[in-house]
Formats: structure tokens, C-alpha cells, sequence
């Protein structure tokens, strides 16, 4: 296993970690652009540019994309998140070769008016199945609620109004503002001879006309509070609950990781024991994502309306009495041990390993191998934990809540 | 590297299969044991579900609390599920936690307390699965076609109805464990970072002295086809339609399954070019293969905007019926490369081996390799499929929709086998 790096001309940067006993080859384009990077009139832009990526270039139609990917087997897709979008595939590594011709091509997409109108269908009929999914667009208002006017309030797909608004200029002009490749990391991982990748990538996006491209990065101020959205039809009460968290830059990240674990996980945690084991709740979970210059923690809560009031308040006790009395060393060994086995599973996989390393990279300019990300684990201290969950109080939250239940109180 | 799978029945009739793999730290195993909502009760809907849920409250030596932090103490990634046929519990982690692991399982199959006081806890879990489905409509489309499509009780969902739920004892619970939990019908495979002769005789000192079980016959009845609209009141409508196939030990599965693929199979397939890349009417389309042992089906599912929902039905079965005028060499060549990829990616996780060895053992009561499997593709012609597409047109549609309106179906609905 070997880290390798390096960059072009242009600015567009390269890294692989490369196994050459691996049987298959993971490849991807990460940029760094997501609806963080979005004024409020282009809301949902960096997605639907996503899909316009299949649709075409000046050499390519959107079927012989896509032909030319199954032609040869490849396992591929693409991702838009707040940060990030990248397109990416999998192949046997005798395929890296076209595999990097066909994602290099797409990544200089042809955005045609035809394939734009035809594509705002299929976006528009993604937001709708969202819509239709619990907990039914509560997560967005919630963010939108905790981060005020701040680019990380904004969601991803964006909305049906915003979408159907949206014409293809602007996207071209979005476009032309951030796929600089100084925005961009080719990143690999798996079987892959890396000198020739440069090589090859060289070839291919050496010509890519470099720009300045920059990301407003202030720590997002919050706007705490409880709100409540009624929706008849559900059958359940979705609660979801936000809270700050480390940023990615921030050391804090492993220790934040392990407090979702221990509090949160969808086994063997303190709100498991309390809420699912018991069944009062479906679902009851803490998670945490990192972002540039300030994370989140995530409380998802699904039960029956009858008892979304008082599950909400064991879940509030649940994190208070985490607070006051802090967690304990039995519970960190315990989330150590989950966290270290879903490490060495994970990096089993070469997919799974270039999702890794290229969000590592571009949220961060560096790279841990599977090792090097155990040992941290393991340096983090039960002083740590307790120290995090302090600087960051689960307590101190923006909760939403949606279903049938009226009027639900909640003592603050 | 050579793949070799061991296999080995024991007296008591369990199955042991296992897959040394190389370059993984890791092993998986799966538990397969014969207790699926197959085997519910008359006015027991979600006895299995039930059963599997209060089996995880307590074995052996360890309480609830204990076997849970037992395994991940072992960094055990585990997972349980109840399908028509079987209750299965599964487990990842690094190979030399394995053997403990095991055992923990070894208590959860063969020595669960099923504690009494702890069934009202159970029933709130079975109940909150009961209400969280009504929240997702595309699973309550697709039960509701099982439930249609399928001979009864096969295609019964697993999380049973409230009434059925209610009635439910801990009686009925530790009945349904003493017939169901037992070695005669059971398979456990293990793949990944392990040694035959140790995993064999691990295996024989946990599970040799297990008892069989009764004999069951499952009696089915007719499947009802046809089609229904649920009313529901959401965005989009979800469409789903399902037709007889092979089942996966028939002579004609690589052919059959090969047709799905043309339908389905990467983004240059077909449902997925006519229905979202021409005509953006979805965002999610697809068909996949079912089988059961003896009956085999397609099952194909849209969600769309209701407005739209007629055009996504009539594009979609245009699609199925055009299947028969057969496929393009070019098509073939595709499937057969996702295909051989497919199987070395899988060779990447020792989760996904556990699964096809298990799999494999279950429908055809031998196991194949991934050289086997790939030399039968390869030796599929155009003219193979054609021939099949041809003589096994996509008819008998059970379809199902979930939305305000009901469509019309303009193919070859199925009257059922009543």
C-alpha cells in the first residue's frame, strides 16, 4: 500500500493510494463545490450539474456515456453533497485506462438546452420522492432554521421552484466559476500503476484552463429553537434535532465521531437502550458530519405520535445526563472496537477506500491510511470525549419536529 | 487464486459452507436457518419477526445488555433479518474475533431466553416496523405486489399486521422456536480470512449436538394476480408490476436472468434509457430478478409524479413486451462485462461471498464458482436469449399501483392461478 501524489500544471491534483495486489481499480473526480457554493437563486445547481455531467460532451452523447461505461463493466456513479461532488467509477484494472477517458471527458460536459429540459424532469421527480419520504423535508427546514442565512442552511437538491426556475446559462456560468482544476482532485485508489495515471491524466486534462476559484469558510452562527410542522397523513412523528459539532479542519473530529457512537448508534448506545431496545421508538440515532468550519451533529427520532413528546424528552435528558456526568471508559472501548472493525471492513473495498481518501483529501490536503486512521482512534481519550461534548452541548439545539402531533411541549 | 469452497453436512443435518479468501483481514459468516413468514401460523402474521426480535433479548449465559456488548466489544458488525423462508443473522469482523463471535451466535440460535417479561417490549418494535412501512410508499407498493404475485404465504410480509401482532404470546414465540431453530434446514457459511479444518471444527462443537427439528410441509395456495391501486396521498405514485420467470436452479436462469439485465443492468439499459434518460419521467426505475425455489419472477418498480404515472406504466410495459423481438449482440457484450466485473468486486468483501455461497447451497444444493458462473455466461449467445425472450414473452402482469388515481394497465393482466 502506497500514497502517491501529484499535480499538474494546471493545478489539478492527483492522488492515489495504491495496492497492487487489489483486483480492482477505484478512480474518481472530487470537487470541491456543493450548495454550500450556491447563491440562493441557483439553489440546487451543483446537483443537477451532476446528472448534466451523463448527458454528454462535444465527443460523447449521453448514451454512448453511459454504453461505454457498462461496455466495460464499470461499477459507477456520481454525488453531490453541501462540499463536494464527484463522479466516479470501479473497474478491473485493465479498464483504468478508458475509465479515465470517459470520467475526464464528462467532467468538460457539453450541457445542451434539449438535455437540460429533459434532465429538470428527473431532478424535479427526485426532490418529489424525497418529499414523500420521512421525515418528509423536516431535516432541510432544520438546517435551513439552524444556520440562518449561512451557505451551509442551503439543501442540496434545492427545490421544484428553484429547479424549474433554474436555465441552463446560469448553470453554464456555475460552471465556468468552479470546475477550475484547481478545484478539482482526480483521486484512486486500489490497483492502479500511478505514474501512468499521471501520465494519462496529463493527457487528457492537461489542457483544462486554470481560474481562481474560492469558498466563503466563516463558522456558521445558529439560531437554536423548537419548531413544529403538522403533517396529518404520516403515520409516524419524525423528530430531528441539530446541534454544532468540530469542523473538518478540527483534531476533535475522531473524538466527535466516538460521542455519536456511544450516544447514538444504531446498536448497543445509550439511545438504543433507552428508546429502541425498549421499543418506544423505530428509530432513534446521533450522527455526525463534518464541514468546513464547523460540523454538525444529527438526532433523528421516529416513533408513534402518541409518544413523540415524552421520547423527546428522555432523548434531551439522555443528552443532558451525558453532559453532566460524562461518558465512561467502558462505553469508549466499546465504540473503539465497533469504529476499528467498520474501519478494517471498509477498507476491504477499493470503492470504499477511494471515498475515503478523497474526502480526506479535499476536505483537508492530506492522507491516513487505514492504519494511520486506527491509531487515532485509539490515541483519543476518555478526557477527549468529555471534553468535546462539552464544547459542543448536544443540548444546545435547533429541533423539528413533523406529523400529526399538535402543540407538543418542551421544557427547555 | 484458485477459489475453493469447502462444504460439509453434519448428521443433524446442518450445512457448513465456507470460502477461504486471500488479501482480507476479515471473516463473515451467515446463519440461515429455516424460520421465515412462511412458516406463520394461522392468525399469527409476524410470528418469525416476533420470534427473531425476542431471540436478540438474551441467550445462554448473557442478558439482552450482555450479548449486545459482548459483540461489539468484538467490533462485530451484525444484522438479522426474516424472510418468506428464513430467519438470518450475520456477522463481520476481523478474523481472529471470529471464533468468539460464533459462539455468541451458536447461544442466540440454540439457547435464547425468550424472556417473557420482555415481550411487551418486543411487540412496541414489531409495532413501530408495522407503522414506519406506512410511511414509505414504495415498500408498501412492493408488499402488496409480493403479496398479490406470489403463492401465498409466500409473499406474506414479515412484519405481520397489528391484529395478528396483538394476539401473539410468548407461547406461540417458543413454539415457533422449537420447530423452526434447528439444525435440519439450516446453513451457516463463512467467508473470508479463515482455515477449513478449524471453522469445521468449531462449527461441530457448537452446533454437533443440536437436535433436528419435525418435518414441515408449507401448502400454498393460489396466487392472486390482477390489479389494485391503493389510495394514498403523496407526490408521486409508485408503480410496480411483477411476471413469472425461471426460478435461479432452472436450466434456462442464465438466459432468463440475462433478459432482466437487458432491461436493467447499468445505465444503458434499457428501462433506464426509455423511461428516465429519453423521457425523464423518473428518477427511479428498475427491474429485478426474484426467486423463490420453484418459482421464478421479474419484478419492476417506477415512482413518478401522478400526472405522470400513466405514461412511466405504458413506457415501462412497452419496454417488457419489446423484449421478446429479442436483444442486440451489443447488449450481450455489456451484461457479459457488468457481469464479470461483478464477481471480482465481490471477491472484495467477505459479506457479499457469505451471502452467494449461501445462496447458491439453498437453490441448487451445490455451490459455483466464480470461474463456473463466468464460463456459463460466456458461452450465452444473442441467439440463446433470443430464443428465450421469444418463447417467454414478460405477460401474466401483476401490477400494483400506490397513489391518488388508479391507471390503466394495457398488457396482459394475470386473472391469477385461481
Amino acid at each position: 500500500m502506497e500514497f502517491r501524489q501529484a499535480t499538474l500544471d494546471n493545478g489539478l491534483e492527483i492522488v492515489a493510494e495504491c495496492n497492487p495486489d487489489a483486483r480492482v481499480a477505484a478512480l474518481g473526480f472530487f470537487v470541491k463545490t456543493g450548495s454550500r457554493d450556491e447563491t440562493p437563486e441557483l439553489a440546487g445547481v451543483s446537483h443537477f450539474l451532476e446528472h448534466m455531467a451523463f448527458k454528454g460532451t462535444s465527443k460523447r452523447s449521453a448514451e454512448a456515456v453511459n454504453r461505454e461505461f457498462d461496455a466495460m463493466g464499470a461499477e459507477n456513479n456520481a454525488f453531490t453533497s453541501k462540499e463536494t461532488t464527484a463522479y466516479w467509477a470501479a473497474v478491473l484494472p485493465d479498464y483504468l485506462e478508458p475509465t479515465l477517458d470517459i470520467l475526464s471527458d464528462i467532467m468538460r460536459p457539453a450541457l445542451r438546452v434539449e438535455d437540460f429540459d429533459t434532465e429538470k424532469q428527473v431532478i424535479i421527480e427526485e426532490i418529489k420522492m424525497y418529499e414523500d419520504q420521512p421525515p418528509f423535508g423536516a431535516d432541510e427546514k432544520c438546517e435551513e432554521w439552524h444556520f440562518g442565512k449561512h451557505p451551509l442552511g442551503h439543501n442540496v437538491l434545492g427545490s421544484v421552484e428553484s429547479i424549474e426556475r433554474l436555465r441552463v446559462e446560469q448553470m453554464r456560468d456555475y460552471f465556468e466559476r468552479r470546475y477550475s482544476p484547481g478545484n478539482i482532485s482526480l483521486v484512486a485508489a486500489g490497483n492502479v500503476d500511478f505514474d501512468h495515471l499521471v501520465e494519462m491524466t496529463s493527457q487528457r486534462c492537461g489542457a483544462w484552463q486554470r481560474f481562481e476559484t474560492s469558498r466563503q469558510v466563516v463558522t456558521p452562527p445558529r439560531f437554536p429553537g423548537f419548531h413544529q410542522l403538522k403533517k396529518e397523513t404520516s403515520a409516524q412523528q419524525y423528530t430531528v434535532n441539530l446541534s454544532d459539532a468540530p469542523g473538518a479542519e478540527s483534531d476533535d473530529r475522531f473524538a466527535a465521531d466516538l460521542i455519536s457512537t456511544i450516544l447514538g448508534d444504531s446498536s448497543g448506545s445509550r439511545l438504543y437502550w433507552k428508546l429502541i431496545d425498549s421499543g418506544e421508538a423505530e428509530h432513534a440515532g446521533l450522527y455526525y458530519v463534518e464541514y468546513q468550519g464547523g460540523g454538525i451533529f444529527w438526532t433523528m427520532l421516529s416513533c408513534e405520535p402518541e409518544k413523540a413528546e415524552a421520547n423527546l424528552r428522555i432523548l434531551r435528558e439522555t443528552y443532558q445526563e451525558a453532559l453532566a456526568d460524562g461518558l465512561t471508559e467502558i462505553e469508549l472501548a466499546q465504540a473503539k472496537s465497533k469504529t476499528k472493525a467498520r474501519l478494517v471492513l471498509a477498507g476491504e473495498r477499493s470503492r470504499r477506500r477511494l471515498f475515503a481518501v478523497g474526502s480526506h483529501w479535499i476536505a483537508r490536503g492530506d492522507y491516513l491510511s487505514v492504519r494511520q486512521e486506527l491509531d487515532l482512534v485509539d490515541a483519543v481519550t476518555l478526557e477527549d470525549v468529555n471534553r468535546v461534548l462539552n464544547k459542543y452541548p448536544l443540548t444546545e439545539s435547533t429541533t423539528v419536529t413533523i406529523g400529526p402531533v399538535e402543540n407538543m411541549s418542551v421544557d427547555s | 487464486m484458485t477459489q475453493k469452497i469447502h462444504q460439509h453436512t453434519f448428521e443433524n443435518g446442518l450445512t457448513l459452507l465456507a470460502e477461504p479468501m486471500g488479501g482480507v483481514e476479515s471473516a463473515a459468516f451467515t446463519i440461515l436457518l429455516p424460520a421465515g413468514a412462511i412458516y406463520d401460523p394461522e392468525n399469527r402474521a409476524g410470528l418469525a419477526g416476533f420470534t427473531c426480535e425476542m431471540a436478540l433479548r438474551g441467550c445462554g449465559s448473557r442478558n439482552a445488555r450482555q450479548f449486545v456488548d459482548d459483540l461489539e466489544n468484538l467490533g462485530v458488525e451484525h444484522g438479522e433479518g426474516v424472510s418468506d423462508s428464513h430467519t438470518s443473522f450475520g456477522g463481520a469482523t476481523v478474523a481472529e474475533n471470529l471464533p468468539a463471535a460464533l459462539e455468541i451466535f451458536a447461544d442466540l440460535v440454540r439457547r435464547p431466553h425468550l424472556p417473557e417479561d420482555k415481550l411487551e417490549q418486543g411487540r412496541q418494535v414489531m409495532f413501530q416496523e408495522l407503522r414506519g412501512i406506512q410511511d414509505d410508499p414504495p415498500q408498501m407498493a412492493m408488499q402488496e405486489l409480493k403479496r398479490r404475485h406470489l403463492p401465498a404465504p409466500f409473499g406474506k410480509p414479515p412484519s405481520g399486521n397489528v391484529e395478528d401482532v396483538t394476539a401473539i404470546g410468548i407461547s406461540d414465540i417458543r413454539e415457533f422456536f422449537e420447530q423452526s431453530y434447528r439444525p435440519n434446514g439450516c446453513m451457516i457459511g463463512f467467508a473470508g480470512r479463515i482455515d477449513w479444518d478449524e471453522t469445521r471444527n468449531l462449527v461441530e462443537k457448537l452446533f454437533g449436538d443440536w437436535e433436528p427439528g419435525p418435518d414441515r410441509v408449507v401448502a400454498t395456495s393460489p396466487r392472486l394476480g390482477g390489479y389494485a391501486n391503493l389510495p394514498y396521498d403523496s407526490n408521486q405514485t409508485q408503480v410496480s408490476l411483477a411476471y413469472p420467470s425461471v426460478p435461479y436452479s432452472h436450466a434456462d436462469y442464465y438466459r432468463a436472468s440475462a433478459s432482466v439485465g437487458v432491461l436493467s443492468s447499468g445505465m444503458s439499459a434499457r428501462l433506464f434509457t426509455e423511461v428516465r434518460e429519453k423521457r425523464g419521467l423518473c428518477y427511479s426505475v428498475y427491474a429485478t430478478y426474484h426467486s423463490l425455489k420453484d418459482c421464478g419472477s421479474v419484478i419492476c418498480y417506477a415512482g413518478t409524479s401522478a400526472d405522470r404515472a400513466q405514461e412511466t406504466l405504458d413506457v415501462t410495459l412497452s419496454e417488457l413486451d419489446r423484449l421478446k423481438e429479442g436483444i442486440e449482440e451489443d447488449e450481450l457484450d455489456r451484461l457479459k462485462a457488468r457481469v464479470r466485473s461483478a464477481l471480482v468486486m465481490q471477491q472484495e468483501s467477505t459479506s457479499a461471498r457469505t451471502a452467494a455461497i449461501v445462496r447458491d447451497w439453498y437453490f441448487l444444493h451445490r455451490i459455483r464458482t466464480l470461474e463456473e458462473i463466468e464460463s456459463r455466461l460466456e458461452a450465452l449467445t444473442r441467439d440463446d436469449i433470443n430464443d428465450y425472450v421469444a418463447n417467454n414473452p414478460a405477460r401474466d402482469f401483476t401490477v400494483v399501483t400506490l397513489g391518488p388515481n388508479p391507471l390503466e394497465v394495457k398488457l396482459g393482466v394475470s386473472a391469477g392461478d385461481a
